[in-house]
Formats: C-alpha cells, structure tokens, sequence
C-alpha cells in the first residue's frame, strides 16, 4: 500500500494523507450514514462519537488523544460540522459531520485547483496536483450517480433543499472561519512570513457534482423568470411593442406581478433588491419592532455606494442614530463587532461599517427573513398577486 | 505536522530517482481519469428548444466603432460609448436619443451604481481588459479578465488577488458572473469562453467550436443563467447552453465585429455593440 505508485504523498504528508484515506475508506473507515439534522437529513455523514471511536480503535490511542486528533482535523478543515458550524470543534457526541474530501494539508494546494499560479519552487507542487487528482476519483465513489439520482428523485421536497442549503451553508461557514477566522481566533494557516500569491487556502467544496447540481438547480428555479427562455407575460415589450409588461413591473404599482413576489421567496438578496419587497419586509419588521435593522443596513449600504464626499458625514448619522449609548434605534451587534466599527469610525472611509452591516445583514436573513416568509404578511400579499394574462405576439 | 526522516537504505537520490519514476506513473494515471463534467449531471436536464431571438431595434448614431454599453435599471434606456468620442444615453425602446456628449468616454459610466469604486481599480492594472462586480450578499468581490490570460479575483477593501485562473490560451477581453454570483464566465482571443466555479475554484466547462475560430470578444448571461451570449470578431452572437455546453444559436446581422453583448435587467432583451456603428437589440 505504502509503495504502490499512487501514493506518491506519503514521502511529505505521509500521517495525514493516510488518516484520510482511512478514514474514507469504505469498508474499514468511519461509519457513514444519513444523519438527521433536525428535521432534515444530510446523506454520507459521520457523527463526533464515531469519528472519535475510529480513532481509538484504529491508532490504539485513548480518549483525550482521539479528542486531540479529531480537533485538529475540524480546526484545519479536513471535517466540518452540520451543526454549529462557526464552531469548528469535534464534539464526541451524535453531532454530524462531513469531509472536506478534497482537503489538503497546510502548503499544498486542494484537488480541484486547476489554476497555473502554484510557486513553481521545488518539484513536489506537480506531485501534489496529481495526487489529489488520484484521491479525488477513489472519493468521488462514495459521490456517485447513483446517489445523485436519488437525490434527483427527492428533489420536490423540501426536506431535500433543505439539505443541500444546509450542507453548503456548513461548508461555506467552515470555510470562512478558517480563511477568514474571526478577530482574536487562531489563523492555522498563519505559516509564518508572507508569501505572495499563497496558494495554501482551503478550498471550499469537495463534491464538484454537488456545485453542478447547484447549478441546475438555480437555473430551474430562475427558468420562469427568464424571458429569453420561456417569455414574460402578458408579453415582451421588445418583440409586441405593447409596454404593459414594464407598467406591471414598475418600482411602485399596487398590487405586485406573482412572479415577482415568489422571486422574494428565492433569497432573502432578492428581497432586499426589490424596493418592493424591501418595503414589504420593513412593514413587517416594524411589527416586530426590529426595523432598526433593516434602517441601519440601507443606511450602511448608502455608505459603501455614495459618494466620497458625504461619507463622514453619513457615519456619523449611523452613529448618532443607530450606535450610540441610547441611540433611538440601536442595532444589537456584539461588543466584538462594535469595538471594532466604534474605534474605525474615528477614520471613516467607505468600508468602515462593513462588519457590522455584516452582521445585522445575516441576523436578519437568519431570522426574520424566513419568519416572515411565513407570515400572513407575505402569504396575503403571494394570494392576491397579479398573473397578467398572455397577449398575442402581433 | 513534522515530515518523516529518510528511512535506511534510502537516500536523497534514490528517493528523488524515485519520485521521477512515480511522478511518471502518476501522468499515467492521471491520463486515464475520467473527471465528472458538468454537461453529464445536466445530462437529465431538458433540451432546450428552438430559439427564436431576432434583432428589435437597430440604434445608429455613432460615427465610429462602439465600444462599450450597459443598460439602465430601468430596463430600456441604455449608455453607449463609441471611438468616435461620443457617449449616448438612448432610449432603446423608442430609439430616442437622450443624451450625448463627447469626452473620453471612460469606463465609469458603465456602472451607474459603483462608478467610483470602478476608477479606482482601473488605474492599478493596466492589461484589465474587463472587470465586473460580483452580486453577491457580501459584495466585496470583482473579478478581471487581462491580456495575460488570466481572471483574478479581488477583494474590493484590500485589493488583494483572492483567486486566479489560467486556462485560456490567449487575452481574456471579458468577464461576466454568474446570477447567483458562484461563477463567472470569459470570453478570449483563443475563441473559446469558459465558465469558473468560486466555491471549487476551477474552470467547470469550455464553450467551443470546430467551427468557432474568432476571438470571443464579450459575454453574458441570460437572468436564469441558462443561457450564455457570447460575441465575436467574426461578427457573429454565439447563444450557449451553459449547464450542457452545446451552441443553441447563432444570431447574424452585425456587419463588423461584435464588441459589447449585455443582457437588460429584467432579461427581457440582449443589446449588441459593434464595431459597424450600431447597436442591436435582440428579443
């Protein structure tokens, strides 16, 4: 096995090339199963127990070892958590997790780079590419078209988006607290003096066929909206000469086209590009008393987009209303976040409310955006949206 | 973690000896994998049927070559920029000029939302040849296309170069994400157009053709991202499926090359610019 001309790894990473491959290997590797996630359930997952009990098993190691083991392998990225995921830890319990199966180690870059820019410096990169080419293919049988097909079969459900958004959610999150790890955190790909054009990321999915899948999918949920592909109604302006398609759509019209209120219901983005929709959802955080949020975002975003000039003085607006002790409309963000945006406004400049924005953009998204999906607010308004009625081409 | 140390019998010859002789093997191997493309999962996907797009509105006013367009929010009034030193804001739909001035015509205009952010970005490289914003959530990010072949991927606050991509042959004249902002495509004088996924970080398919030789000047999506327009210095609009990769259309008027392709914001029509002084609109 060690000798065998695949495994040309083992000269450098020997240890943790290993360990994954074990780990994923079908027979003798780490029990994968359908894990529930609340109420959802993500296929070719493992739980913390598990992964914790193969360790010990298979390296005759104890406990606290096997902890140690598994923490590194969560905190570098190899395995991330479904749940919980901004806590990259190994929790020895029935908390499910997943691989980053295409992970690489500290310097070398993960199996799908494709990109030219790796330092030519010393002969192992092209090994290193290769490698991974090879890891990818043996991986990619736990991927195959047979569970994407049954994947394709329990798509209507919404048990099944569900996953998927989850899933990618995790990995995204993973991905970020360690390209990105929050101020105070431990960078682990911190490697000393910086090198130009490092290419020692993590790369952030594994299952390529999951992404094209993502991609057909988008385009499927996009296909009535596209009027190139399957028309618009009552008629394309450009082809009939009949403008009733743009009066319908216009910024502010009384009652709203059906398409374009489920188009709210695709991401909370879309939402909030709607001036509509962004006006339908302040009237709802108004209900619950969390319209400062939204105030405070657009408030935000004016900085980022205006003009040089009143830059300081809008932040200082923001300030006045939004963060001050006492301010009428105080956003809740945490202190780490405020410390942060309070000692940056003293030299304001058009990214300094960035994290902040940030914080109070996903608070929404995470919370009110889908309650208000399911309010009667956005129910009512879906019910007596217009479905204009086709006109003929002339 | 620490690397193992040279076990007996071995040396730092015998083992680079080695690694020469697996790294062979391994450009064995790796000619016989068979990666999973994107056009096989889109395998169960429908065929697209006919399109039928033809050209609605031919705007003439310029007295040169046009360079450059892009669309205003409001779906039918659009800017153009042209060699003859003249901008024109029209309105498509009437074909009414309503605006013109003549200047450099830089690219600032392009994108009424974020021109100032544009400027200051256009100054640092100066083989960019197109750059565009990415619409996403965060929306810190560009991505470049340059003549050394390669789309870089930036973050806007720290100019740093997140990503790059070296596949194409040859210039890279446009780049252009991707609706949901996950990936982008380019067009090259190597006349092909590619698609790149961020999240995988690599290119994910190829939109080409025996019977493509031109460069590919421009891209585009259509709003669901089906589809990818892509114009060419043989005149030409290629129409591309995008998951399957398959050409699903030519469209044939322009009588010079095809400089700019833009999709308008509701998706309802395809504006073309071109180096015959007019511009198309196709529906």
């Amino acid at each position: 096995e060690l000798r065998n001309g695949k495994n040309l790894y083992f000269l450098l990473y020997k240890p943790i090339y290993l360990l994954i491959v074990a780990m994923q290997d079908p027979d003798m590797g780490v029990k994968m199963r359908n894990q529930r996630l609340l109420i959802t359930v993500i296929p070719h997952a493992m739980t913390g127990r598990d992964i914790i009990d193969w360790l010990i098993q298979k390296y005759n190691i104890c406990e606290e070892e096997a902890l140690h083991v598994g923490a590194m392998l969560v905190r570098y990225g190899y395995v991330y958590p479904l749940k919980e995921p901004r806590s990259l830890v190994l929790r020895p319990d029935e908390s499910p997790y997943r691989f980053q199966v295409s992970q690489p180690p500290l310097h070398p870059p993960a199996i799908y780079l494709a990109k030219k820019n790796i330092r030519k410096q010393g002969e192992l990169m092209e090994y290193e590419k290769e490698r991974y080419s090879v890891l990818h293919k043996r991986i990619n049988h736990t991927w195959d078209f047979v569970v994407m097909q049954a994947r394709e079969q329990l798509r209507a459900s919404k048990q099944r988006r569900k996953a998927d958004r989850i899933v990618l959610e995790c990995q995204e999150q993973a991905y970020w607290l360690i390209n990105r790890p929050p101020p105070g955190a431990h960078n682990v790909l911190d490697m000393g003096l910086e090198r130009i054009n490092n290419s020692s990321r993590v790369t952030l999915v594994s299952d390529i066929t999951f992404l094209y899948f993502l991609f057909v999918k988008y385009s499927e949920q996009y296909l009535n909206h596209d009027p190139i592909m399957q028309g618009c109604l009552p008629s394309n302006p450009w082809i009939s000469d009949d403008t009733a398609h743009w009066t319908m759509n216009a910024e502010v019209v009384p009652s709203p086209t059906r398409l374009r209120v489920e188009r709210w219901s695709f991401s909370f983005m879309e939402l909030l590009n709607d001036s509509m929709g962004r006006r339908e959802f302040m009237t709802y955080l108004e209900k619950e008393f969390s319209a400062e949020n939204l105030c405070f975002w657009q408030a935000c975003e004016d900085v980022r987009h205006g003009e040089n000039s009143r830059i300081i003085e809008k932040v200082e607006d923001i300030y006045k209303n939004f963060l001050a002790p006492g301010a009428a409309r105080w956003v809740n963000i945490d202190s780490k976040t405020m410390d942060k945006t309070l000692h940056g406004i003293r030299h304001p400049h058009r990214f300094v409310m960035d994290d902040a924005q940030m914080h109070i953009y996903f608070l929404m998204k995470k919370d009110s955006y889908p309650r208000y999906l399911k309010s009667d607010l956005y129910k009512n308004m879906l019910a007596k949206a217009v479905v204009p009625q086709e006109t003929k081409k002339r | 973690m620490a690397c193992q140390g040279l076990q007996s019998g071995e040396t730092l010859a015998s083992l680079k000896k080695e690694s020469d002789s697996l790294k062979k093997k391994l450009e064995e191997e790796r000619g016989k994998l068979n990666d999973i493309e994107l056009h096989q999962v889109a395998e169960k996907v429908e065929m697209l049927g006919a399109l039928s797009i033809k050209t609605k509105r031919l705007l003439k006013g310029h007295g040169n070559k046009v360079l450059c367009m892009d669309w205003c929010k409001d779906k039918r009034r659009l800017v153009s920029s042209s060699q003859d030193g003249k901008v024109i804001v029209w309105d498509a739909f009437t074909l009414n000029k309503l605006l013109t001035s003549s200047g450099d015509g830089t690219c600032a205009l392009w994108d009424v939302e974020s021109g100032q952010l544009l400027q200051s970005f256009h100054g640092h490289t100066a083989d960019v040849l197109s750059l565009d914003l990415a619409p996403s959530e965060t929306g810190n990010t560009f991505v470049s296309g340059g003549s050394d072949k390669k789309a870089n991927v930036w973050d806007m606050r720290s100019g740093q170069n997140i990503q790059s991509f070296e596949s194409h042959e040859s210039d890279i004249n446009c780049v252009k994400y991707y609706p949901s902002g996950d990936a982008f495509a380019s067009a090259s004088d190597d006349s092909t157009c590619r698609f790149y996924d961020l999240r995988a970080d690599r290119e994910v398919a190829v939109y080409q053709k025996d019977s493509v030789i031109f460069g590919a000047s421009t891209v585009d999506f259509s709003l669901s991202g089906r589809l990818l327009f892509a114009g060419y210095n043989d005149y030409t609009i290629n129409v591309w499926d995008v998951l399957k990769g398959t050409r699903v259309s030519v469209l044939f008027g322009h009588e010079n090359r095809v400089s700019r392709v833009r999709v308008s914001p509701d998706g309802t029509a395809l504006c073309s610019a071109s180096w015959d002084n007019t511009l198309r609109i196709w529906a």
